[in-house]
């Protein structure tokens, strides 16, 4: 039975006193323990834990957690508490001590922000659906981000982090919606077709004027929601109604003239002389903001890039048309439908009045380029002479990863994954940053080296891997089948005229063989493994290698390594699809030593990977020499291996089979915990490497 | 209810289809020809249609074989059967087609084993012969004999992949979703809804088909808008109508599905 006598004061100040370290900091705790100590147990454990977790963070946080939690415990609700917790040591992963003492030091305000948690919309639940939602809708295929506010700069739409208007959650999430849709509007119905910075500064205060604009902008953009989206719409006049939004006086024939179906941007404008002397309307639940420069910086850009883009394709399409033809006098010509319905137009492009069909990079550019400009300038049909661009111009500037991995803002394209922190008993958000490189191909003919070496350890493994092959073979005399064997037949006709008795197996069945099996080789290159590990890796590659060639299954190698969760790296030496061959051969030549070994976020990258393959076994092989370790942040120990073994865990709810092959012969002491007592193994030496997954692949395939 | 022999199957009433293009004189003139035809295309975009039209049309019997990854030669071929301690030999729609001279229309040809692909090969080229192993025979096919596949090259995996050797001998036909015009023409025409509802299904199924390569396989396709637009007509509401006819039908991932009805309830 669990002891309920609440602890002493004393007890309280010791176990503070080694949590908080106040040897070193100083930190005076028996104020806090005495008030401490007259909480009931139950609340002592409680916060005592909760200290335990957070110092293992930030031992500052931890003190200044107690001292605020003391005196709210007995009336906020514990997981309340907890998410305050939570967020403090979020806050402080992302932006350090400050902001979390904020955090930590507004517990009262964070009951009340509590109801934006639970009722407002955050953008990393929604997000997702939003933007495959705005994907669905027509016109230039658009990105969705978080930002201070919500805006587009007719690229991106951005929403703020918390949506928390309304009153219930669902609401907040179709306000979202409705967000969302007003920005996409705004991009599909040409607002930004006028020039809008010149056209407002016409007016002496330029701030009324845009407001102005972007109330008359709503209202046009609303009527051309409600013809396209009329579900939508219905819910945005709900929303309206909620939040008490109505029509400012006087602005009825405004709204009249607005949602006509011919009605453009320019009518906004015009509409703005009339309403620029009156009162600035109340801005609407979802009217968001409105930023031309932020459009204008990059619909320039873009306009420009697309004209560029359109006739270098246009150029392509009809390099295919003239190898045959070359006839130079070719052009092009479209023919653009009216819109109808609300639904863009088509665009028929005919060269020299025969239709052709363009393919899809073509008619993304159409649309885009009509979504800025309301129609395709003849010019822009013009194929673009050799040279007459600088590839540079158009290519998407495709930044070499490299350099910008090495670069300042490294976590640009890059991925992020979270880490488990055994001491706070959760997760870091967002706390690695991870890029897949490329091994650089190493021709040195090691391969071949290699097979000669092995080639009585090739020529075993073979026959191991050959007993394993399963192939397809008729089964005769079975009792069920999809043929009649005849041979069976006549012997049992045989045995039933004689009088005895007439076997039932009397069909022929075709026996497929059906291994359905991925295999990813994690590989450890971590700056360790230099010497007779790293060859002992690459040799073992390459005899596995020809090796499975026999089975036919589908295979990949991926190497990791990387310095610091800022730069976690993970190397391509072969993927899934990829067969196997010279240039996968020469990358695991290249294989060489790099710097420490962060197993956690390697194993849920490539758990990632293996998830998205279909197969009914999917075998996660790791091989490594030794621990998970990092340089200088506490990776090495305790909190590596609990990441790693947490980052197993995931993956095995993913039904994936984790192994392990180490090559340190301390492993027995910390393997068992992080892949559970069978799933690892330990060699001393290279030759029992590949048999070992010859047994791996035995044990878990057959 | 009648029962008929396959080769028995002549489509007696005109099917409803509407022509995208010139395949209409193409599959005749291949037919003249007697050339194998390939109809390749998304699911549900009307190339089974398209063969019973074209069955009708050529007055040919329309045999038709959904290939399964457990087909095998036999089951086009023909096998020996046993009927009172004898062996009987019961010919496969393939053969049957090939005697009869009717259309056989091998429906999703690469879902088959890679066996049964070989047998058609001496059919699908001027030789015009069915080998029957089993019997000892060649089988030379009736002057009217018609060999169509069909496959949909977007989902497939490299190891389903149709064979050079197995393409190169067919005339293709290549299918795509109708445009919105038509395909609401043909959703009004198959379900009899009414013609702004019939719009505004097409106007989503091309939400959805916005939507391929962002996480959805395949958008869509006219088959499904006419199914949900048959419920709509036997009194479903159109959002759930939506869900269960479309949304369901194309993507079992849970984000997906909340975004595509966040889609569907906006459009009506």
């Amino acid at each position: 039975m669990a002891d309920n006598t609440p602890l002493s004061a004393a007890q309280i100040e010791q176990a503070l006193g080694l949590l908080l370290e106040v040897e070193f900091t100083f930190i005076h705790v028996d104020k806090l323990a005495a008030s401490i100590a007259a909480l009931p147990r139950e609340d002592q454990d409680f916060l005592l834990s909760w200290v335990r977790r957070i110092a293992t963070t930030n031992i500052q946080i931890a003190h200044q957690f107690a001292l605020r939690a003391v005196t709210r415990i007995t009336r906020m609700d514990r997981h309340m508490i907890e998410a305050w917790a939570l967020h403090a040591m979020d806050t402080y992963d992302r932006a350090g001590s400050r902001p979390a003492f904020k955090v930590i030091n507004e517990i009262d305000n964070y009951a009340q922000l509590s109801h934006e948690h639970a009722a407002g919309a955050l953008f990393d639940e929604i997000g997702g659906i939003l933007l495959t939602f705005i994907r669905g809708l027509s016109g230039r295929s658009l990105k969705l981000e978080q930002s201070d506010a919500a805006y587009t700069d007719s690229e991106t739409l951005f929403l703020p982090a918390v949506v928390a208007k309304m009153l219930r959650s669902e609401d907040n999430f179709k306000l979202c919606k409705a967000m969302v849709v007003i920005l996409w509007a705004q991009t599909r119905f040409g607002s930004f077709r006028a020039d809008l910075n010149s056209a407002l500064a016409e007016y002496p205060d330029h701030d009324k004027a845009l407001k102005q604009f972007h109330a008359l902008e709503t209202l046009r953009l609303e009527a051309c929601i409600s013809r396209e989206l009329p579900g939508l719409y219905r819910d945005m006049q709900r929303l309206k109604a909620e939040s008490g939004d109505k029509l400012s006086p006087g602005w009825e024939s405004h709204a009249a003239d607005l949602a006509r179906p011919e009605a453009g941007v320019s009518d906004s404008l015009r509409l703005l002389a009339q309403a620029y002397p009156g009162v600035v309307p109340d801005v609407v639940c979802y009217q968001c903001e409105l930023r031309p420069d932020a459009v204008a910086a990059k619909a320039a850009a873009r306009i420009e890039r697309e004209k560029i883009l359109l006739r270098v394709n246009l150029t392509r399409e009809l390099e295919k048309f003239q190898s045959e033809v070359r006839d130079s006098n070719s052009h092009f010509k479209i023919k653009i439908a009216k819109e109808n319905h609300g639904n863009l137009p088509n665009f028929e492009i005919t060269l020299d009045d025969a239709p052709t069909t363009p393919p899809d990079s073509i008619i993304q550019l159409l649309t885009s380029i009509y979504l800025d400009l309301g129609e395709i300038p003849a010019e822009y049909l013009v194929p673009a002479g050799p040279g007459e661009y600088d590839s540079s111009l158009f290519e998407e500037k495709k930044l070499d990863s490299d350099t910008v991995w090495q670069g300042t803002y490294h976590e640009e394209g890059a991925s992020l994954y979270p880490e488990w922190d055994f001491g706070r008993q959760h997760y870091r958000k967002n706390w690695c940053v991870l890029r897949e490189t490329e091994v650089k191909p190493l021709n040195d003919g090691f391969a071949q080296k290699t097979l000669e070496k092995y080639s009585g350890l090739a020529k075993q493994l073979r026959r191991t891997f050959e007993a394993m092959r399963d192939e397809n073979r008729l089964l005769k005399r079975e009792t069920s089948g999809d043929e009649v064997d005849i041979d069976a037949l006549v012997e049992a006709l045989a045995d039933a005229r004689d009088g005895s008795e007439m076997s039932d197996r009397l069909f022929m069945r075709m026996h497929r063989s059906q291994r359905n099996i991925a295999v990813m080789f994690m590989v450890d290159m971590s700056g360790s493994t230099k010497g007779w590990i790293n060859d002992a890796e690459r040799e073992s590659l390459v005899l596995l290698c020809e090796a499975l060639k026999l089975l036919g299954d589908r295979y990949a190698i991926y190497g990791f390594s990387g310095t610091t969760r800022k730069r976690c790296e993970i190397y391509r030496i072969k993927n899934f699809d990829e067969p196997y061959g010279e240039l996968v051969r020469q990358r695991i030549a290249g294989i060489a030593p790099q710097e420490y070994t962060r197993m956690g976020v390697a194993i849920r990258h490539l758990t990632a990977l293996l998830n998205q393959i279909n197969a009914r076994t999917r075998l996660l092989i790791t091989l490594s020499d030794g621990k998970p370790d990092d340089y200088h942040d506490g990776y090495r120990g305790q909190y590596g291996i609990e990441d790693t073994r947490m980052a197993l865990i995931e993956a095995k709810r993913n039904g994936i089979h984790p192994f392990c092959i180490t090559i340190d012969t301390e492993g027995r002491d910390y393997l068992p915990h992080m892949y559970g007592a069978v799933n690892y193994t330990v060699v001393s030496e290279i030759r029992e490497l590949p048999f070992k997954v010859s047994d791996i692949y035995r044990r878990l395939t057959c | 209810m009648q029962a008929l022999a396959p080769e028995e199957h002549f489509i007696e009433s005109e099917p409803y289809y509407e022509a995208t293009g010139d395949e209409i004189a193409i599959f005749e003139a291949a037919y003249q020809n007697k050339l194998p035809i390939l109809l390749k295309g998304p699911t549900g975009c009307g190339k089974t249609r398209f063969m019973e039209y074209m069955a009708w049309r050529l007055k040919r019997p329309l045999i038709t074989v959904s290939c399964h990854d457990d087909l095998t030669a036999s089951d086009l071929v023909g096998r020996f059967l046993v009927k009172g301690g004898e062996t009987v030999w019961v010919d496969g729609p393939l053969a049957r087609s090939v005697r009869a001279g009717a259309i056989c229309y091998l429906d999703e040809i690469v879902e088959a084993r890679k066996d049964t692909m070989v047998v058609i090969h001496p059919l699908a080229d001027d030789r015009r012969v069915l080998p029957m192993e089993k019997l000892g025979i060649l089988l030379e096919a009736n002057a009217d004999f018609c060999l169509a596949i069909s496959y949909n090259p977007g989902y497939q995996s490299v190891l389903k992949d149709l064979k050079q050797s197995t393409r190169q001998r067919f005339v293709a036909l290549e299918f795509d979703y109708p445009s919105m015009e038509l395909e609401r023409k043909i959703v009004v025409h198959e379900s009899a809804v009414d013609a702004d509802l019939a719009e505004n299904l097409v106007k989503f199924a091309h939400m959805t088909r916005n939507l391929k390569g962002s996480g959805l396989e395949e958008g869509a396709s006219t088959r499904l808008l006419v199914h949900a637009a048959k419920l709509i007509v036997s009194g479903v509401a159109p959002i759930a109508a939506c869900r269960s006819a479309i949304a369901q039908a194309i993507t079992d991932d849970a984000e997906m599905l909340a975004a595509i009805q966040e889609l569907s309830s906006s459009l009506f």
